[in-house]
């Protein structure tokens, strides 16, 4: 097979991969073109971080094969490190050394020399804002903290290639933000950036294309206004303030939707699917005015992302987020043998 | 830049990176520390006025034996600093990095290396104070400390194979000490090995770790802990010999091995 085109910086083929009895990875295939954010987004055990860990070198495919930056990730996995750096679902930094040590320690190994390691680290301190905490061991920092130092661990060697496995589970919202906006930063200056997320929004805000996998296969794959529109258009909801007024709601909506409404009794609520958005919007409280029923509350939806999941999936996309704790990983290490 | 050069240099920065971390946390060093010079006391005040009639000689004859069972257990300390290693959230960040493969267990056996050379230190200050003195050469003696510090790197490399094998800190915390016993006691560390019955006399004649002891206490000119009874086999005419080609063999045999099992662990 000829090498992928330049333009594409990382390119993934039928990778499989199982682990015992559990198939992790159901053949995946992906593209990212330089430049560009792909946000890989599934609820847990998806086999989102099986991805990262085959396309950083970390793990080799039962079968497929995959290319970064051009080197093949079997073939040539020293070039593929030179190539990316990687902030994992679990900060990958050294308890007993300083914020600063630790990113001076990721240099040297990148090949930097001693001025360079330090000017580089202490670049990446401040732009974290970890500048403050540069001297302590890590062990007394933050969750928040030591994502961020991770994440600075990354862009250590200014890679071609990102990948940040995800990297604002567990922060507070402020965290969140913040890494966004690193994240914002990167693709300014010409990288490319594969992200894992469990958080809709999220891959919403930073992805150009967005892959949706579940049990190890991609099912949806678009961009975010393209998924949108595969759930159908929006849904127009009508609530009145008398129950007996349900009925000529639900048969209005019934003429400028485009499915079955459904009526909710309780809150004396009538939803419908609509095609043609604003306009369905104006003809039925057009109609409704006609019939003299007086409509307390009115909204037009357009889907979110979390009503793409429910739909391609049958389940929705936020089980418990993982919260990043030494413990969970070792049990997780426990288990894998 | 060349293979070696960069290899070395990552070796250099895990080694250091290893050597904060003992800073950082100073119980570890009271381990490889404290428990020498606990030998040297019991041995020499528990053990030394019952074995023998010449207490004097008993201790000289004694330090070669802890200096040797010392150095040894520095690869049960390899074991669980590599298993503890495997376990730590920074290996994952190793394993993406472009460096050096064997540059976490160069690192690893190198920093190990040091806390037992400290180790030695504080031992032969804890001899001297017990009545021990060095009454060979100077050369000599350096020799000695060569052969003890040749010998715990080597063994440090077969404790990195098990700390890995292992596959977790709390099966390494046994594995690395359980086989340290048998060896370092069925051996002339602490006894002579002509006092044996059958079986256990050959082992320990042929044990690496009764040439260390004896080669020590040659280099050291503790003769006179001949008193207690020279084995005539031939690793014990030629302790010296006998312990820097046993140091070699398990070098040449444990490094691949012990690199090979980190390539696998590592690409988990
Ligand atoms: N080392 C491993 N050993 C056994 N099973 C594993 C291992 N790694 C992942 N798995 C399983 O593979 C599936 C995908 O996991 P993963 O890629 O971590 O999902 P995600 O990152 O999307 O949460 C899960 O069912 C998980 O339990
Ligand atoms: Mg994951």
């Amino acid at each position: 097979m000829p090498p992928p085109a330049s333009s594409i910086a990382v390119r993934a083929e039928a990778l499989v991969k199982t682990f015992g009895s559990t198939r992790a990875l159901d053949g995946v295939d992906l593209e990212i073109p330089a430049g560009t954010v792909l946000g890989l987004l599934g609820p847990n055990g998806a086999g989102k971080t099986t991805t990262v860990r085959i396309l950083t070198t970390l793990l080799r495919p039962d079968s497929g094969r995959a290319f970064v930056a051009g080197h093949d990730v079997i073939a040539d996995p020293d070039a593929v490190r030179r190539s990316i750096g990687l902030s994992g679902q679990y900060a990958a930094v050294d308890e007993h050394l300083t914020g600063y040590e630790n990113l001076y320690m990721v240099g040297r190994l990148y090949g930097k020399n001693r001025t360079d390691a330090t000017a580089r680290a202490r670049e990446l301190l401040s732009r974290f804002r970890l500048q403050d905490a540069a001297d302590r061991p890590a062990k007394t920092y933050s969750g928040g903290m030591r994502r961020r130092l991770d994440l600075a661990g990354a862009l250590v060697a200014e890679p071609a290639v990102v990948v940040l496995d995800e990297p604002t589970t567990g922060l507070d919202p402020r965290g969140r933000l913040d890494t966004w906006e690193v994240i914002g930063e990167l693709v300014a200056d010409g990288a490319t950036v594969l992200l894992t997320t469990q958080y809709l929004e999220e891959a919403d805000q930073l992805a150009n294309t967005i892959l949706v996998i579940d049990h190890g296969k991609v099912i949806a794959s678009g961009t975010a206004d393209q998924l949108k529109g595969q759930v159908g258009g929006e849904r127009l909801e009508i609530v009145v303030g008398e129950p007996a007024e349900l009925a000529a709601v639900s048969r209005v909506l019934a003429e400028v939707g485009s499915d079955e409404p459904t009526t909710d009794e309780q809150h004396r609520r009538v939803q419908v699917k609509v095609d043609t958005g604003p306009k369905a919007l104006v003809e039925a409280l057009r109609r409704l005015d006609q019939e003299s029923v007086a409509v307390l509350d009115v909204a037009l939806h357009r889907p979110t992302l979390d009503d793409v999941f429910l739909s391609l999936t049958g389940h929705a996309a936020e089980d418990e987020p993982e919260v990043e704790t030494e413990g969970k990983r070792k049990g997780r290490k426990a288990k894998s043998r | 830049m060349s293979v070696i050069t960069a290899g070395t240099r990552d070796s250099g920065v895990v080694t250091w990176r290893n050597l904060m971390n003992v800073r950082r946390q100073p119980d570890l060093l009271l381990g490889a520390t404290l428990q020498p010079i606990m030998f040297v006391l019991l041995f020499a005040f528990v053990f030394g006025n019952s074995i023998g009639d010449d207490p004097g000689a008993y201790r000289e004859f004694l330090m070669g034996g802890i200096f040797a069972q010392t150095v040894a257990f520095n690869s049960a300390y390899t074991t669980i600093g590599m298993a503890a290693d495997l376990e730590k959230g920074v290996i994952d960040r190793f394993r993406s990095l472009p460096m050096s493969r064997a540059a976490v267990l160069i690192g690893r056996t190198t920093s190990d290396l040091v806390v037992s050379a400290l180790g030695l230190l504080v031992m032969s200050v804890c001899g001297l104070l017990v009545g021990w003195r060095i009454r060979g050469s100077v050369l000599d003696a350096v020799f000695g400390y060569g052969v003890l510090l040749l010998f715990s790197f080597a063994v440090s490399w077969v404790g990195a194979w098990v700390g890995m094998v292992s596959g977790s800190v709390q099966v390494a915390q046994s594995a690395g000490f359980i086989w340290m016993f048998p060896v370092t006691f069925i051996s002339s560390a602490f006894v002579s090995a002509s006092s044996m019955p059958g079986p256990l006399k050959a082992f320990a004649e042929w044990n690496p770790v009764t040439a260390v002891a004896d080669a020590a206490r040659e280099l050291f000119g503790n003769k006179r802990a001949g008193v207690l009874g020279q084995s005539d086999a031939w690793p014990a005419q030629h302790s010296v010999l006998y312990a820097t080609l046993s140091c070699v063999v398990l070098l040449v045999v444990f490094t691949p091995i012990a690199v090979a099992k980190y390539r696998k662990v590592a690409s988990k």
